[in-house]
């Protein structure tokens, strides 16, 4: 491959890779974790804390008529029973029809509002009680007459009514309009094309850890929060929107997050029942959904439907591409996703057309789900590839190779780096590529017959703005701070890696703590970002710190330091020594002792630079291997093997990080064969509501996997250079089986899941 | 959930007077069915009367039979040497169903007593007419992708979710009931009803009897076993279709088999016709095809569950071969 163009400027001094980056170091808060000592939301205790259980709407569509809360309220324990006729009022819930405008942070549903119900399930009331089982209790008491108007939840049913996004036909600019590069749908005048349909149920995030708040109003203007969150900030302003208080008089702690995949980057109506509820009772109310309500009210991966054309030169050129999409979302929320942009770059074509559309249904509002739009999208683009690769007999990896494409052909930009082809090459030959035939059902084990698929994904390598504050002890220690979240990851634990590296110390010296908004701004765990971002301002507050002990050392006459600057110093084992003469050192305790300072403080921010983002597309990579086997008879798929490569620049943990990949082809064998939610819409109402009917997948749907890194640093993107991983490792999870399906079968399902029955 | 009483009578007769007496009184063994529905308002008892205390945890050989008492756990039968030994069907069905976790509540007794999953059993605010008389079945034209192909009625399609019952019913088991009448056998095909007109009464189990244990009677059913799920997870979910396959084989000729489905119907189905078939016949995949076909008539499909036709007979056949290859 193409030498990848590196600026020098890049490889920063204080950059060492030192021992620690790339080591697989144990998490941190691994012991907490196993044995119980790690406090999630709702198992914070607070005095005279009440317990709050909502009630949801039993309709889809229409108005409360009258609602009865007497006996409710007459029930042993119960504090309060609120719901849009006696509920506080919150100041800052637009007062206008329904919004329907998408919202950066924060959700367009108003709780408590008024008496229209726009999805079932929709929280209606909220009883507080003195225990948890008495509120729930109560709560069944509370009944409501509707009015019922007509739905609308089926997707099929509705799919005609698609339309662009409100803020793409405002806007013409906006990255969700059509594109067209080269000719409109030029395939389908080409002799050599396939053209498909795919379709992708509703899928849940279903984190173990249940959504969860505990509110607590302080004063009538402070409001402390123990929320189930990926974003401390986003959600702190949020609330202090939504109530009209100062930012600083709200405060947001999600020390441990137990897994959300997404369904922790907006805020919710539980959350604002629960804020509602404390204002009202005015004691603390914890506020824990049941897994039933994890499927209604908190987002999910939205019903998608999907076609793409393809056409190709005999010897294996892509001429066209025409992908379109259409996405579910609510009556009451524009959600849309990114989920034709890879279509635009991963493969040179010089006809590439792609169509974006949302469909509202009386639905409650999708949220991202790994991977968001992008998942969705490589199941579509990546079948296609399939599929026309056995039109043109020929190998898809070989296929793929083929189209690769070494400039970003949307953005006509050179990439800051892509080492997607070395990924599929050491990911072919780790699952052994080559004993894949061309031909489908060719080879079996007894009653099984045996077939291999590959699938591609990519997802933008961004970084956003973060800060972080670092103090340094005399006695060594150093605990840095920033306002990040650790929803599994490993966030903790390489951020003390990468405090460790720039700083010169042990990481067992360093305390990182994240999880509460008083801590310096970081964005939202979202969109693979956090390395880059976060890890970026942990780096820099590092290097100020070092530049704190420097100007310290430095400035003393009496050390042999004196006039010595910055550039002329190395900073290794705890030690600042000159660079020149090695044994003139002084450890940074002692610089601190010697200045009688119990500790130095820095707080940095850092941000990405919009020049070099001018300059080169940044996107991670990522290549699944499948082998799987399906049994002739009851149609039953056993994937006996997975092997997931991603090009995410340097791989600050190997072990975080192939947790991360692991994490994600799990998630794509259940995208691929187990998970869909299904409404019933008669009623609107979801029939899949549990672990029993919403199948995510077990170990025993689990195989090796193994985790391939090309491990090559972006430094365009970073000085650590590092790309994200979180979304990647599921990205061409989904597709890499139901290809590998087709190979081994012949038979190509399009919709998923692909349950034993469609294989029959 | 709402309020309720809870005794644990270490007596017996306590326990079954207590339930006999009491409309709203119910037994709980590992709680793991009752609990849940509790939770969720499907079943609303105002007492329990938990049975654990009462000595029915033993599985041993007697004449003729082996007994398992109603609170053996599900996990401690599937590794019991003498289920292994003599019943090694029964073994493979109880370690297909549910977790690992699960097993090691659940009772033989609630597990032959749990409830149906049929997704609006489930949901207080659809329609069943087995959780509430006279209010429809939501799954007839609703989502049926998991119900029956046999033996339902209009009012109602619900499948039965035990795989141990599978097996149970594949194997001529009797239950061994004590009441306030006194004690009565009910061989294990007579046990569970179909739906009829009359869904909400899924058992033939009078108020107030206990299950005390089951007796599985000697059979030759020892090597050539095979019980086969077919489920959307490859563990932790309940069958889509499920197969007890047991063959008494003299070389490869069939001497005598048994044969039941899970997952078909509303109470375990046991395919009697499909068995006389096989005896005498060779152990081929022809005879087990043949087999198969002659347990599916009458079979009736709705709109989701159309596959269970075809993938019924298939699990029949895969089970039928992998019992004949059984070692
Ligand atoms: C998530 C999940 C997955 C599952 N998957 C499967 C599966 O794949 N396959 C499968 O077969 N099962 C499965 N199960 C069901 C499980 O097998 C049953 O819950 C269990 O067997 C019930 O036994 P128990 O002792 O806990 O019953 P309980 O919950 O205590 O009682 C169930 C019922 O039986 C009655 N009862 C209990 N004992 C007696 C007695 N001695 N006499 C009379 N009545 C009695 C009770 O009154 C109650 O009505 C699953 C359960 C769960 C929760």
């Amino acid at each position: 491959m193409r030498q990848q163009p590196c600026n020098p400027s890049h490889f920063m001094k204080e950059y060492f890779f030192q021992d620690n980056m790339g080591k697989p170091m144990d998490r941190v808060d691994g012991r907490l974790k196993v044995t119980g000592g790690a406090k999630y939301s709702a198992e914070f205790e607070l005095p005279n804390m009440s317990h709050g259980v909502l009630v949801g709407s039993t309709i889809t569509k229409g108005r409360i008529k009258s609602i009865d809360t007497k006996a409710a309220e007459r029930a042993p324990g119960v504090l309060a029973v609120l719901h849009y006729q006696n509920s506080p009022k919150v100041p800052g819930y637009v007062q206008a029809a329904h919004p329907t405008e998408p919202k950066p942070i924060g959700q367009q549903h108003r709780v408590f509002y008024d008496e229209q119900v726009y999805f079932n399930d929709q929280p209606i009331a909220i009883v507080v009680a003195d225990t948890l089982e008495r509120a729930r209790y109560a709560a069944r008491l509370v009944k409501a007459q509707y009015e019922e108007e007509k739905h609308a939840t089926s997707f099929p049913k509705h799919q005609g009514k698609a339309f662009l996004p409100t803020a793409a036909q405002r806007n013409p600019k906006h990255g969700l309009n059509d594109y067209v590069r080269g000719k409109a749908d030029a395939y389908k005048g080409e002799n050599l094309k396939i053209e498909s349909e795919y379709v992708i149920p509703s899928e849940m995030h279903n984190p173990m850890e249940l959504q969860s708040i505990i509110a607590h109003w302080e004063a009538p203007d402070r409001l402390t929060v123990y929320d189930k969150t990926q974003a401390v900030i986003g959600s702190q302003n949020a609330f202090a929107r939504e109530w009209k208080i100062p930012v600083e008089n709200v405060k947001v702690i999600a020390t441990f997050v137990g897994g959300a995949f997404g369904n922790g980057l907006h805020t919710w109506p539980h959350e604002t029942a629960a804020i509602i509820a404390a204002k009202k009772v005015n004691r603390p109310v914890k506020l824990m959904l049941t897994r039933e309500q994890m499927f209604t009210m908190v987002g999910y991966r939205p019903f998608a439907w999907q076609k793409v054309g393809m056409s190709a030169t005999p010897d294996g050129k892509i001429t066209a591409i025409t992908h379109e999409a259409i996405g579910q979302t609510s009556s009451y929320e524009e959600f849309t996703e990114s989920t034709l942009q890879q279509t635009r770059m991963m493969y040179t074509s010089p006809n590439v057309t792609t169509r974006y559309r949302i469909l509202p249904l009386d639905v409650s509002t999708p949220i991202w789900m790994r991977g968001p739009g992008e998942a969705t999208g490589a199941f579509a683009l990546e079948s296609a590839m399939d599929e026309m690769a056995h039109v043109l007999k020929m190998d898809p990896l070989e296929f793929r190779l083929k189209n690769h494409t070494d400039r970003d052909p949307e953005r006509n930009l050179p990439w800051s780096t892509k080492f997607l082809k070395e990924a599929m090459l050491m990911g072919a030959e780790k699952i052994g590529w080559n004993k894949r035939q061309l031909q489908p059902g060719s080879l079996r084990n007894g009653d099984w017959l045996v077939g291999y698929g590959m699938g591609v994904g990519t997802f933008g390598a961004h970084r956003n703005r973060a800060s972080a504050k670092a103090t340094m002890f005399a006695d060594g220690r150093v605990v840095i701070q920033s306002a990040t979240t650790d929803i599994g990851p490993g966030t903790g634990t390489v951020m003390v890696q990468i405090a460790a590296d720039a700083l010169g110390i042990s990481p067992d010296k360093i305390i990182f703590e994240l999880g509460n908004s008083l801590f310096p701004p970081a964005p939202s765990q979202g969109g693979s970002a956090t390395v880059a971002s976060v890890g970026s301002a942990v780096r820099d507050a590092c290097i100020a710190l070092k530049k704190k002990l420097a100007s310290l050392t430095t400035g003393n006459a009496d050390s042999g330091f004196r006039n010595a600057k910055y550039e002329d110093l190395t900073f290794q084992n705890g030690q600042i020594s000159l660079t020149s003469s090695p044994g003139t050192k002084l450890s940074y305790t002692d610089v601190l002792k010697q200045q009688k300072l119990p500790e130095i403080e820095v707080t940095e921010e850092s941000r990405p630079s919009n020049e070099e983002r001018q300059k080169y597309s940044m996107y991670s990579f990522s290549v699944h291997f499948a082998e799987v086997q399906v049994h002739q008879l009851t149609g039953q798929v056993k994937v006996t093997k997975v092997v997931t490569c991603a090009d995410a620049g340097k791989i600050v943990n190997k072990k975080t990080a192939g947790n991360q990949m692991i994490g994600g082809a799990v998630g794509g064998i259940g995208m691929a064969l187990t998970e869909g939610a299904v409404i019933d819409d008669r009623f609107g109402r979801y029939v899949t509501k549990d672990f029993a009917e919403y199948h995510i997948p077990v170990h025993a749907d689990t195989p090796d996997i193994d985790v391939v890194f090309v491990d090559k640093p972006d430094f365009i993107n970073n000085a650590m250079g590092t790309k994200g991983i979180g979304e990647i490792a599921i990205i061409g999870v989904a597709p890499a089986i139901t290809n590998a399906i087709f190979n081994a079968t012949g038979k190509r399902i399009n919709e998923l899941p692909v349950t034993p029955d469609k294989l029959i | 959930m709402i309020p309720f009483q809870y005794v644990k009578p270490s007596k017996q007769k306590a326990a079954i007077d207590t339930v006999a007496k009491d409309d709203t009184a119910m037994f709980i063994a590992g709680g793991t069915n009752l609990v849940d529905l509790m939770k969720r308002g499907i079943m609303n008892p105002e007492k329990l009367v938990d049975i654990n205390k009462l000595p029915l945890r033993k599985i041993e050989k007697e004449d003729g039979h082996v007994r398992i008492g109603a609170l053996a756990l599900n996990g401690a039968v599937a590794e019991d040497k003498l289920i292994l030994e003599k019943h090694p069907l029964l073994s493979q069905a109880l370690n297909a169903g549910a977790s690992a976790q699960l097993r090691n509540m659940a009772t033989v007794g609630g597990n032959i007593m749990q409830r149906t999953r049929c997704n609006y059993f489930y949901d207080t605010n659809l329609p069943c007419n087995k959780r509430e008389p006279g209010s429809g079945c939501g799954a007839l034209q609703g989502f049926n992708r998991m119900h029956a192909i046999f033996g339902h009625s209009d009012k109602c399609i619900a499948v039965n979710p035990s795989d141990m019952n599978v097996a149970l019913v594949a194997l001529d088991a009797v239950v061994l009931v004590s009441g306030p009448k006194g004690d009565r056998r009910i061989p294990f095909a007579e046990f569970h009803r179909l739906p009829g007109d009359t869904p909400q009464i899924h058992t033939n189990l009078q108020k107030g009897e206990l299950i005390t244990a089951v007796d599985i009677p000697e059979h030759p059913y020892t090597k050539h076993v095979n019980y086969l799920k077919v489920r959307d997870r490859t563990s932790y979910a309940f069958a889509l279709v499920s197969v007890a396959a047991a063959l008494d084989l003299d070389g490869s000729n069939i001497k005598s088999a048994r044969l039941a489905m899970g997952g078909v119907a509303h109470k375990p189905w046991r395919l009697q016709e499909a068995e006389q078939f096989l005896a005498g016949k060779p152990a081929t995949e022809a005879s087990f095809r043949q087999a198969a076909e002659i347990a599916m008539r009458g079979a009736k499909a709705f709109e989701h569950n159309q596959f269970k036709l075809k993938l019924g007979p298939n699990t029949i056949v895969q089970a039928l071969k992998n019992a004949a290859a059984a070692v």
